[in-house]
């Protein structure tokens, strides 16, 4: 298989203000949220980085995506560093967070052509892919509504429509179910296997280990910025379930504090 | 391939035209609002000009004297009534709806006056008027006796006049009308102009960027292969064109409510407003100049604030050196000789409207201006594309 990701060493550290110290209950005037992490994902697989809340796997996906820089390491998606090519790395990117928003003011049909249009698709091509996208979520009956007007999954549906107008080699979500109901979460996991089977990498970041059964190839189990341990589920449970196997190795790690 | 520049730009004006309750904001209110208040003022310092004019006052006089009665008679709207008062007729006048006034001249005041040395040292006759100024006809009254018996005065002791025009042409004053209404617009329009350019980018700018901020929409921008500098640039250049449409409005609002205010007819009165086509055109390659040098500004201050909330706040301080650099012109006579002062922004700006209004505009100080100007926008939009590309400023709560 092609390797399409390499993540060398990465090391993200952010500064806590006074408010985010009382907050975190801490005197610790910094956080190291990732710690020299490494891993690798090949060409049409689904890569899970599982931890725990402020593991640091959000982080990690972001300075993937470009919106935040490391301290120290790089990444290379598809040849093209997340450092000194970061604008290489975005055209090759679908990025998904809960955290990006669509401007309430637009319609589907406006958003989609816009955000085409940043990513230079040709027109005839755009306007095909959104005919199939809007068809494949039901977006083609609320193409002309305003988003403010939609529901919460039908918006959620979208996001995930724009984030891949340009057809990206890469995919990366975070969290992808994270609040949807239980229809949209279907619709978007099953769209996922249907992406790896077009040779689409995906990398996707969850706290839901069902959710890695049943969607990933490999899996990075990452703890306090750190990965612990990467392979494939076999090799990362060796026979046990992936809930127990997770607990144990976070014993191991925290020295049995959960 | 199309620039992403251009796409912000068509983005933005979609947004801009699509949003009626933002159109209206932007461009319809503040040329309606002008237009309103200032045919409201208008009309009320009209109304309280003209109040109380044709009411009849009762002038009640002691010690009328022989020589002053004919002035009494020619006056027009009041009642002479020879009667002594007393101080608690004065009292009365306390109550403002009362149309009087009490005049006491001295006894015998003809003579007294007759035979009154100014060398002597002892104090001139003393006239009385009481009346209360804040009845219209009162003061009007007040007015006319004080002016009256000043005329009558000076007619007492003629030494000399000072421009006795008995000739029917005779002119003293040898300014002409565009000197006169340039040096009066030369210090109000460049100030007027100026607020009604940062009036338009204030209703827009801190929604476009910190609005985005605050909505999470301006990280779904950034995950783009779009280059900063473009998002910066496009941002700022449709500001401007949106801020420009909204400086229009208020500027349509300000020429139809002006002459409500002042009272004048534009189709009857010559206002003196003869500029060249190269006045105008300076006028508007100025104003363009300074919409971008303040969009870029406001995108800033925009950029750095947490919300739409905290841009209003941030923006503040700015507004404040704007406005001093806008009375600036009240406060000198011509405008600045040196070329470096060309170079401060905003001042520039007002001191070349000054010189375009005023008739007294040359060229190099408006391309320095201009290409000072060009600079520090150029220089806003790359501090701009850093702020978009720096992660505290961008992703701080």
């Amino acid at each position: 298989m092609n390797e399409i990701l390499r993540v060398e060493g990465l090391s993200k550290t952010f500064k806590l203000s006074r408010k985010q110290q009382k907050i975190e209950r801490t005197a610790r005037k910094e956080i190291v949220a990732v710690n020299n992490l490494s891993f690798t994902a090949n060409q049409g697989e689904i890569f899970g980085l599982l931890g725990p809340n402020g593991a640091g796997k959000t982080t990690t996906l972001r300075m993937l995506a470009t919106l935040i820089r490391p301290d120290s390491g790089d990444a290379f998606l598809d040849g093209c560093s997340i450092v000194s090519q970061p604008e290489g790395v975005r055209a090759k990117i679908g990025f998904l967070t809960s955290e990006l928003k669509l401007e309430d003011f637009f319609t589907p049909n406006y958003l989609f052509d816009f955000f085409s249009q940043l990513h230079h698709v040709d027109e005839a091509v755009s306007r095909e892919r959104k005919r199939q996208m809007f068809s494949r979520f039901g977006i083609d009956r609320f193409a002309e509504v305003k988003v403010a007007n939609l529901s919460t999954g039908m918006k959620q549906k979208l996001s995930l429509v724009i984030s891949l107008v340009h057809d990206p080699d890469i995919i990366i979500f975070d969290e992808p179910t994270n609040g949807l109901d239980v229809l949209t979460a279907r619709t978007v996991t099953d769209y996922l296997q249907e992406l790896r089977e077009r040779g689409k990498t995906i990398i996707l970041s969850t706290h839901i280990f069902s959710l890695v059964e049943r969607l990933c190839d490999r899996v990075g189990i990452i703890i306090d910025g750190r990965m612990i341990n990467c392979g494939t589920l076999e090799e990362v449970c060796g026979g046990m379930t992936l809930e127990d196997r997770f607990f144990e190795i976070y014993k191991e790690v925290k020295g049995g504090e959960e | 391939m199309k620039s992403n520049t251009w796409t912000i730009i068509k983005k933005e004006f979609a947004r801009f035209f699509g949003d009626r309750q933002l159109l209206f904001t932007a461009v319809i209110l503040p040329g309606l609002l002008i237009y309103i208040l200032y045919t409201i003022l208008g009309s009320g310092i009209n109304k309280m000009a003209t109040d109380g004019m044709d009411d009849m006052v009762v002038v009640r006089i002691e010690n009328l004297p022989e020589n002053v009665a004919p002035l009494m008679e020619s006056m027009p709207s009041i009642e002479v009534m020879q009667q002594p008062f007393s101080q608690e007729d004065i009292n009365l006048l306390e109550d403002k709806g009362l149309n009087m006034v009490l005049m006491r001249f001295p006894e015998a005041f003809d003579s007294i006056v007759a035979v009154y040395d100014s060398q002597s040292g002892e104090s001139a006759p003393n006239v009385e008027i009481y009346y209360n100024s804040a009845n219209n006809a009162s003061a009007r009254v007040y007015h006319l006796l004080e002016g009256s018996l000043s005329a009558y005065e000076d007619q007492l002791s003629n030494r000399f006049d000072i421009n006795r025009s008995d000739a029917e042409e005779a002119q003293f004053d040898m300014a002409n009308t565009d000197d006169v209404v340039g040096g009066i617009l030369s210090k109000l329009i460049p100030m007027l102009i100026l607020m009604m350019i940062f009036s338009g980018v204030m209703a827009i700018a801190p929604s476009a960027i910190a609005g985005e901020k605050e909505r999470g929409t301006i990280a779904t921008l950034l995950v783009t292969p779009m280059k900063r500098n473009e998002l910066a640039l496009g941002k700022v250049v449709s500001l401007s064109g949106m801020a420009l449409l909204s400086g229009v409005s208020s500027f349509i609002g300000i020429a139809l409510g002006l002459p409500k205010m002042i009272q004048a007819d534009m189709a009857g009165v010559d206002l003196g407003l003869h500029y060249t086509v190269s006045d105008y055109v300076v006028l508007l390659i100025t104003i363009l100049a300074t919409v971008l040098i303040m969009a870029s500004m406001v995108s800033i201050l925009s950029a750095l604030a947490k919300d739409v909330k905290n841009a209003g706040t941030m923006i503040v301080p700015f507004m404040l050196v704007m406005m001093l650099c806008g009375l600036m012109p009240m406060f000198q006579s011509g405008t600045s000789e040196s070329l470096t002062a060309y170079l401060i922004p905003f001042f520039n700006s007002i001191q070349v409207m000054t010189s375009v209004f005023a008739h007294e505009m040359k060229w190099m100080p408006v391309i320095v201006t201009l290409a000072a100007n060009i600079a520090y926008t150029g220089i806003a939009v790359w501090v701009l594309t850093r702020l978009f590309n720096n992660e505290k400023v961008m992703f701080s709560k």
